[in-house]
């Protein structure tokens, strides 16, 4: 079976091109069905309505490659929103702070999974759950409507018309963090010892790496990046709200999952992630065009998301 | 010949069961100190103590005469100890360049290195290239392949190329030639003779007899959690080393 054999070698060295097919497929059967789905006008949908779990999944990523996993990701970025939107102070400030305090949410996170060396599934359960009822209390679940947002806030849902497709600031944004923490992952040391962390934390210990330190890191960044998601959640919806983005664990770890990052730590990365993303929002964007119930999309993503995995552990299995 | 690591008194517990019962070890440098013993008997306890890898309860580690303290390898790789450790630290999925260089990452010069910390990777690898030829490894020939996809020698041949490339002083093997043939076992007995001419200590963990007496200067007899004994092969046969070994002569 030298094909085959092929086949896994390739998907072994490049974990993005199963994702990438997948898109493609998916954007080619939905064009197929409704042609509206290649206009301009479908694509932006696409691309805005993806933006927000895009951002999301950036700093899953990292901490799924380091083996790790976070529940807590749309409590923070709520956190980050409400504080943003509600503080008296000037916008600038108070954005500031919504930001600083996803970057210490996220460092709490690392603390208490390097230093005390709870699992990564606990430690963010638990802050889950503080960090929402933090919230709750804090704004006694009422949102802050569009209106009274200041215009830095909803910065990020200005529209750039660019011949016919319409992109926010948001999602050049989070283009950008994508390019900066890619950057980081491929060309850094830093970058290096997640995946050495991810793929065996003993031996990378053994090799002189600081392991907590980097894990540590990873749980920061990602903090950080979630504050920083929540700037690009304030345009897009135009208000800020405590109950938005209820699904944005479930949905960030499906786009990592079927991005080709697998669960088990030290192999994958964006660009598969992106991809991801878009998948599960070509999806829904692509379905709701073919005029299919919105029960079918779920059932379509859960169909992939064990799909990706079923082949991450066929990939993941070395040929000796 | 000048002492480059030392341990005095060295003592590791795990709960009940005693790894180190008091310890001695010196190497000196420019010689090949090899170490014996039955499984279980504290040799692979004894070098990551010495190395970084566990924090000894009791004892003194002194580097060149100087007390030092190690909380972690990465202060023993400062002080010029490389170790290859019997569970081969290497990252799988990383390939062969990425990981003789893993934990010392080189960056590119100038401003995308400084700003930006961006890796030298293509230095990194031609240098990585050379530090395997010089070392006459010819079982490793393509750097880019990943760790994972090599048989168990060739990745031996990874960690054995990464101690002996960066170790500046005191070169640790924990049983490095466990999973080769012959003729790699003979090309890493030669790099340690070579490491020897260089100058560096050498600390050689190995259960095969012919090979400790063909290259060790002295020989450390580790025996149910102590030092039974120091000898030479001049002094010493084997079967007078397997003997003090399993107990069944004094030392
Ligand atoms: N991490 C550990 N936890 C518990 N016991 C250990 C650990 N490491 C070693 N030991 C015990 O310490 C003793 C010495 O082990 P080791 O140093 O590995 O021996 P050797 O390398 O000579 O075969 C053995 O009884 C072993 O079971
Ligand atoms: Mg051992």
């Amino acid at each position: 079976m030298l094909g085959v054999r092929r086949v896994h070698d390739l998907l072994h060295r490049h974990p993005s091109i199963s994702p990438a097919v997948i898109l493609l497929l998916t954007c080619v059967v939905f064009t197929v069905l409704n042609q509206r789905f290649a206009a301009p006008a479908a694509l932006s949908l696409l691309v805005q309505q993806t933006a927000i779990v895009a951002a999301l999944a950036i700093g899953q990523t990292l901490i799924i490659l380091t083996a790790g996993i976070d529940l807590s990701v749309g409590a923070i970025a709520v956190l980050s929103s409400m504080l943003a939107a509600m503080l008296s102070v000037p916008p600038s400030v108070a954005l500031l702070v919504g930001i600083m305090a996803g970057f210490a949410a996220g460092c709490l996170n690392g603390l208490l999974v390097t230093r005390i060396g709870l699992p990564p599934f606990i430690v963010t359960l638990g802050t889950l759950s503080i960090v929402t009822a933090a919230v709750l209390i804090y704004t006694g679940g009422r949102s802050v409507p569009g209106a009274r947002l200041p215009d830095l806030l909803t910065w990020t849902g200005e529209v750039i018309n660019i011949g016919g497709f319409r992109i926010t600031t948001g999602v050049l944004m989070v283009a950008a963090m994508y390019l900066v923490v890619g950057f980081a992952l491929g060309q850094t040391a830093w970058g290096r010892h997640v995946y050495a962390v991810g793929d065996d934390p003993d031996a990378a210990r053994l090799a002189g790496i600081r392991v907590n330190r980097v894990l540590f890191s990873v749980y920061a960044v990602a903090g950080l990046l979630y504050g920083l998601a929540a700037w690009v959640l304030i345009g897009r919806a135009g208000a800020a709200s405590p109950n938005a983005i209820a699904n944005a664990n479930l949905e960030s770890i499906t786009a990592v999952v079927i991005g080709g990052t697998s669960l088990f730590g030290g192999r994958g990365g964006l660009t598969g992630t992106l991809l991801g993303s878009l998948i599960v929002q070509s999806f829904a964007v692509g379905l709701s065009l073919a005029g299919v119930d919105n029960q079918y999309r779920l059932l379509a993503v859960g169909v992939l998301v064990i799909g990706a995995v079923s082949v991450d552990q066929w990939i993941r299995r070395v040929r000796s | 010949m000048s002492v480059a690591l030392e341990g005095r008194d060295l003592v590791k517990r795990f709960g009940r069961v005693v790894g180190l019962d008091g310890v001695d070890i010196d190497v000196r440098a420019g010689e090949v100190l090899a170490v014996i013993g039955d499984n279980g008997a504290g040799k692979s306890t004894l070098i990551k103590c010495l190395t970084g890898a566990l924090v000894p309860d009791s004892g003194t580690i002194a580097v060149a005469g100087k007390p030092v303290t190690f909380r972690r390898p990465s202060d023993a790789q400062a002080a010029g100890i490389e170790t290859v450790y019997q569970t081969l630290a290497v990252a799988p999925a990383l390939d062969i360049a990425a990981n003789l260089y893993l934990g010392r990452e080189q960056r590119r010069p100038g401003l995308l290195g400084s700003a930006l910390r961006m890796l030298d990777k293509r230095g990194m690898r031609a240098r990585a290239e050379e530090a395997v030829r010089n070392l006459g490894i010819d079982t490793i020939q393509n750097l880019g392949q990943a760790v994972e996809s090599l048989s168990g020698g060739q990745r031996q041949a990874v960690a054995v190329a990464r101690a002996a490339a960066f170790g500046s002083r005191v070169v640790v093997l924990d049983e490095p030639t466990a999973a080769l043939g012959v003729k790699e076992s003979n090309q890493v007995l030669a790099l340690v003779e070579r490491l020897r001419e260089r100058g560096l200590a050498v600390i050689l963990i190995s259960h095969n007899m012919p090979h400790v007496w063909q290259v060790a200067d002295r020989i450390h007899i580790q025996r149910l959690a102590r030092r039974a004994a120091v000898i030479t092969p001049a002094t010493h046969t084997m079967s007078d080393g397997v003997a003090i070994m399993t107990g069944a002569a004094a030392a």
